[in-house]
């Protein structure tokens, strides 16, 4: 305010003083009365009021152009301030007509002020600005161009493009400059425009005016980033530049603060070190060149500084060179030795390129980098943050991230806390030396910034309680598990958690909360209860919440117990039973269904401690089989694939069976085919289907796969539908095996992925892997035992390279365990993977197509079997073990259950398939299915299978699919 | 390249906007709040340099500096150096000095579009064109000579104009 008073007063004083001749009173008037205003309120009215009358003077007639130019520019400032002026736009745009000089600049500076380069009235400047390019006054040419850099886009560049290039060679050199740099912009917004140009740029390269030269190097960057490799034969005559200006040869007036040229020598910096970027040859040109400039820097201005910074910058990026590295990390001690924020700033960042090179290079510097953590300045103390992200190790990452999480939670800033959050999870999942370390870190994490991080984390953070240390060490998973829940029940006292956290919790709560018997289930459930009301959570958490109640009360009635209902539980249900999400009242009434079930069932439907558990979608659903034959029998017309029907072959092979029901009953806009193509594979699975009861699951399981296959055999003639069938019933077993097959031929490392066998010996790995870890951090706790200072703990060790290497292993493994949609290969989304993987051979199969009429009988159906169990027998050795002992029904590997086609199929009928006959293994699958058809029924087991979908798919249970527990209430 | 040069007041009241790239009226008012919501919680002493991510998008840093009652705030991307910028706003600023003489505010509000003809003088399209003052400044001379010589009327107040003709 007194700021504004002095201002009020000066422009009194001034404007007696007619100091401001130029100006017309009203304007100074504007100019005072808004600086004299006391509010934003008050500002505003004035400028409306400004604004009105300018609208109606502006529109007179004969408005004297001197006038004009005042109202423009009061226009202009309208705007500045906040204000729409579009009324005014035309009337600048007329401005830019006129022949004056000062009325054209003042409207080529206002039209590049308001309009936006896809602006209307663009249109009616070109014509202008064309027009004035071609102007004698090379003052006009100037503005024009300024103008033309603003105003044009990619399709009116075509417009003032030739006249442009004519401009490369004006005898002016300020017009050679500004032309270049107007080809330049045009070439940012549209490369391809004005790609046959670029020549042009390497032309002016070699002009006689430096300015001009300075001018080129804008664009030469531009493209060299773009592409190195061609601009590789310009190192030598850049380098030839750089020594000319740093050994002063330019004329004076180029000095700046005695420095010569200092922003060209800043460009042709970068420009070498992209060259540079990898190249020896091209670096070995540069070394000399910057060696020179490193003994003669000049530290004391500024601008000198930021030449040694790029100096280093160059240093850090180019081919590593030991002298220049020492003469970089001088210069850079230096600036980190500096008082100035600045330089410290520069210093950081200096520090963040050079350790790329060599780690070492930050010790000798740890006072220097906690001084600037410990600094008030928020932009340095970031920057220090980057570098400490950078520097991370398995040896310094508690050190790190927990200094990150302290100043986390200092800051306001939504954006950079989320910044440093993601940064934080990001080292946690990296380097963690402990499952333990990585959820409490996790935890103060989401505690702080829970609503910032990516749901992907919290899932990651679910996945690790859930897998533990590896199946090796039950007894560290229990522990870690309740010690999660130990955590999570005090942390559930806290007011405020993000929601993102409190899904976390209710989930672990409900997996693991009772798994110890150190808490009650009404316990618990209670607190779960206290959850939904003492925070005010939203649809997801609500889900999360009943979920979890839900599991809690099917293990106490698995164990045996009774469930009683607590009355706030009661309530929950109830609310919830009337809420307005059909998804939270359908998990209300399953949970009220599941209360009623008995013992028995209520195992299959919440199995304990399943999370982990492998499941199958079985998308033949081949245990229909028994109903489908029964209705057969009693005169209903068989399924007939969407493919064959419509006669198409892009159908994809794993849309479930509602999707493909609802598009089969969509209109359909184009004509109805011949039925001729398609009838032949009708009649034939018919033919099959129909008398031979036990040959029915052979073509019933190849329908969906089949369908594009069978209807391109269709297009082949066949002889007999014997023939047909025979064929077919091969097919069906060949396809099977064929499609693996053929993925594992062309690489085995795909197969291996996808067959579940081999990732359990992932597993192995990564539980070795995790010994390693634990190595590692017996050492780390040495290490940090004698951390006395955090600079220690930050540097001291953590260079040796002895380290390294578990550190390097460790990375690896934990990116396979914490970070499943990375690496791809854990065990919780390999089913999908092995979808993944089978999907796209679908179309493939035309090659095996082919063959297969012609290979023998047996070969192709043995094949496949040895090549399999050649994949499978020694690599599943070491985790068979803890594979087929440990593992019930669904956990039987993937592969196996692919081809059986049932789930619950003990894994010895995968071994009789396994061991060659085809038809005995149709035979023996079709009875062991029968087996579980019998005994529960098709719905549970399917809807089980569905929940374990829904539990290891989604872990949210967001609700998108209400399908999921549709079977399960029956 | 050069993102945007903001002049403003610590009131944070704007007094010269130029973006590079075409930002509507009310966005570029959003802007300049958060901007000076940046500046004004910086204590002084500390570096020029602020990470500007969290206003102009992934990548671009402001410098800044205080000067009186004004802030000069230049907005750029990676492909500038932070300390070369801060230089640029020394070379935009001695240039006003030598126009102005004792440039404060009021110059800048009154002379704003002399204003622009000078940094559309020293950067060109969001690149560096010329760092000389003097050389800016000659080319500024030159055109007021020229928009003089074009029409009998001026419009540079006088007391810049008669600087020039000495």
């Amino acid at each position: 305010m007194e700021q504004l008073k002095t201002i009020g007063r000066e422009l009194a004083m001034s404007s007696q003083g007619g100091g401001w001749a130029g100006q017309s009173k009203e304007f100074l008037d504007l100019v005072k009365s808004i600086g004299e205003a006391r509010s934003k309120a008050e500002e505003d009215r004035i400028i409306l009021r400004e604004i009105e009358s300018l609208r109606r003077r502006i529109a007179e007639p004969d408005v004297p152009r001197r006038r004009m130019k005042e109202y423009i520019i009061r226009l202009v400032y309208a705007e500045m301030l906040g204000h729409d002026a579009s009324f005014g736009y035309i009337h600048a745009v007329k401005m830019t007509h006129d022949d004056s000089l000062p009325l054209k600049r003042t409207g080529y500076l206002a039209v590049t002020l308001f309009l936006s380069d896809d602006h209307d009235l663009i249109i009616l400047i070109i014509n202008t600005i064309q027009k004035d390019l071609r102007s004698d006054n090379y003052l006009i040419v100037c503005a024009a161009l300024t103008a033309a850099c603003k105003l044009i886009n990619e399709e009116t560049i075509p417009a003032v493009l030739p006249q442009v290039v004519d401009l490369l060679a004006h005898s002016k050199e300020a017009v050679r400059k500004k032309a270049v740099m107007a080809l330049h912009r045009f070439y940012q917004r549209s490369p391809a425009s004005v790609s046959h140009l670029v020549s042009n740029f390497r032309k002016r390269l070699c002009d006689n005016d430096p300015g001009v030269m300075g001018a080129t190097l804008c664009p030469l960057f531009d493209l060299i980033t773009e592409d190195v490799n061609s601009y590789k034969d310009l190192v030598i005559s850049f380098v030839s530049i750089l020594k000319q200006v740093a050994e002063r040869r330019l004329p004076k007036t180029y000095d700046y603060h005695q420095m010569p040229a200092p922003f060209v020598q800043i460009k042709l910096l970068k420009i070498l070190a992209l060259l540079g970027s990898g190249d020896k040859q091209a670096s070995g040109h540069i070394y000399n060149v910057l060696g020179d400039m490193f003994r003669k820097s000049e530290t004391s201005s500024n601008i000198g500084n930021a030449v040694v910074y790029e100096c280093i910058c160059c240093v850090s990026s180019i081919y590593p060179n030991t002298k220049l590295l020492d003469a970089a990390v001088e210069a850079t001690s230096k600036f980190l030795k500096s008082d100035s924020h600045n330089l410290k700033y520069m210093g950081i960042d200096a520090l963040g390129r050079l350790i790329k090179i060599n780690p070492d290079i930050a010790e000798e510097h740890q006072l220097a980098v906690i001084d600037c953590l410990e600094d008030p300045d928020d932009t340095l103390k970031r920057k220090t943050f980057e570098l400490l992200y950078k520097m991370t190790k398995s040896t310094n990452v508690e050190v790190i991230v927990d200094r990150m999480i302290d100043y986390m939670i200092s800051i306001n800033d939504n954006h950079y806390k989320t910044e440093i959050a993601s940064r934080c999870v990001e080292l946690a999942e990296q380097f963690a030396p402990s499952n333990q370390w990585f959820i409490q870190t996790m935890n103060k994490v989401f505690e702080h910034a829970g609503d910032l991080v990516n749901i992907r984390v919290a899932h990651n953070l679910m996945r690790l309680i859930a897998e533990g240390f590896g199946e090796d060490d039950e007894g560290a998973d229990s522990q870690l598990r309740s010690s999660a829940v130990d955590s999570y029940l005090r942390i559930l006292g806290e007011p405020k958690l993000p929601s993102l956290f409190l899904q976390v919790i209710c989930w672990v709560l409900g997996e693991y909360g009772t798994a110890d018997g150190k808490y009650s289930a009404a316990y618990i459930i209670g607190k779960l209860c206290d959850v939904t009301e003492a925070h005010l959570c939203n649809d997801t958490v609500k889900a999360y919440a009943i979920s979890a109640i839900m599991k809690i009360c099917a293990f106490e009635i698995a164990a045996g117990r009774k469930v009683e209902m607590l009355p706030e539980c009661q309530s929950f249900i109830d609310e919830l039973s009337a809420s307005h999400s059909t998804d939270l009242q359908q998990r209300a009434y399953e949970l009220q269904a599941l209360l009623c079930l008995d013992r028995q069932a209520v195992e299959n439907v919440m199995p304990l401690d399943a999370s982990c558990e492998d499941f199958e979608v079985d998308t033949n659903l081949s245990f229909l089989d028994g109903f489908v034959e029964q209705s057969i029998e009693n005169g209903a017309s068989p399924y007939i694939p969407e493919s064959e029907r419509a006669g198409m072959s892009s159908v994809n092979n794993f849309r479930s069976p509602y999707q493909q029901e609802a598009s089969g009953h969509t209109l359909r806009f184009e004509a109805y085919e011949l039925p001729k193509p398609s009838s032949i594979p009708v009649i034939s699975q018919v033919s099959i289907s129909a008398p031979t009861a036990d040959l029915v699951p052979v073509p019933d399981m190849t329908y969906y796969r089949e369908s594009d296959q069978a209807s391109k055999i269709s297009s082949v003639a066949e002889a007999s539908s014997a023939d047909i069938g025979i064929r077919l019933r091969l097919d069906g077993v060949q396809k099977k095996w064929g499609k693996p097959t053929y993925s594992s031929s062309s690489s085995s490392t795909t197969a291996e992925k996808a067959t579940n066998g081999v990732t359990h010996v992932d597993g192995g790995v990564k539980s070795q892997s995790r010994d390693i870890s634990h190595d590692s951090r017996r050492q780390q706790s040495e290490v940090s035992s004698e951390k006395q200072k955090l600079a220690a703990s930050l540097f001291g060790a953590s260079a040796s390279k002895t380290e390294k290497k578990p550190a390097s292993t460790h990375r690896v493994a934990k990116g396979n365990t914490a970070n499943a949609e990375r690496s791809g290969v854990t065990r919780a989304v390999s089913p999908e993977i092995s979808k993944a993987k089978v999907a796209p051979s679908s179309p493939p199969p035309d090659l095996l197509d082919l063959g297969e009429p012609i290979m023998p009988t047996s070969t192709p159906t043995m094949d496949p079997f040895k090549e399999l169990e050649g994949l499978i027998g020694p690599t599943l050795t070491p985790a068979s073990l803890d594979n087929p002992a440990t593992t019930s029904g669904p956990k039987a590997p993937d592969l196996m259950a692919l081809y059986t086609d049932m789930p619950t199929g003990s894994s010895s009928s995968g071994v009789t398939l396994a061991s060659g006959d085809a038809y005995s293994a149709d035979k023996s699958s079709s009875l062991a299915k029968s087996v579980p058809t019998t005994k529960k029924g098709p719905n549970p087991q399917d809807s089980l299978q569905k929940d374990a979908t829904a539990r290891q798919v989604g872990v949210t249970p967001t609700g998108n699919n209400p399908n999921l527990f549709r079977d399960l209430l029956g | 390249m050069i993102r945007a040069v903001i002049v403003m007041n610590t009131q944070g009241k704007p007094r010269l906007l130029k973006f590079y790239e075409f930002q509507p009226p009310e966005k570029q008012q959003e802007l300049i709040r958060s901007v000076f919501a940046v500046l004004s919680e910086r204590p002084d002493k500390v570096s020029n340099f602020v990470e500007a991510d969290a206003i102009f998008g992934p990548g671009t840093r402001l410098v800044y500096k205080h000067l009186a009652t004004l802030y000069f705030v230049f907005v750029f991307d990676n492909s500038e150096n932070e300390l070369a910028m801060l230089d640029l706003i020394q070379v935009f600023v001695e240039t006003l000095d030598r126009c102005f003489k004792n440039v404060c505010e009021l110059d800048i509000v009154f002379n704003f579009n002399k204003m622009h003809a000078i940094l559309d003088e020293i950067i060109f399209g969001g690149l560096v064109l010329e760092t000389s003052s003097e050389q800016v400044l000659k080319a500024a001379e030159e055109i007021s000579r020229l928009e003089k010589s074009s029409s009998s009327i001026s419009f540079v107040p006088k007391a810049v104009t008669g600087r020039f003709s000495r």
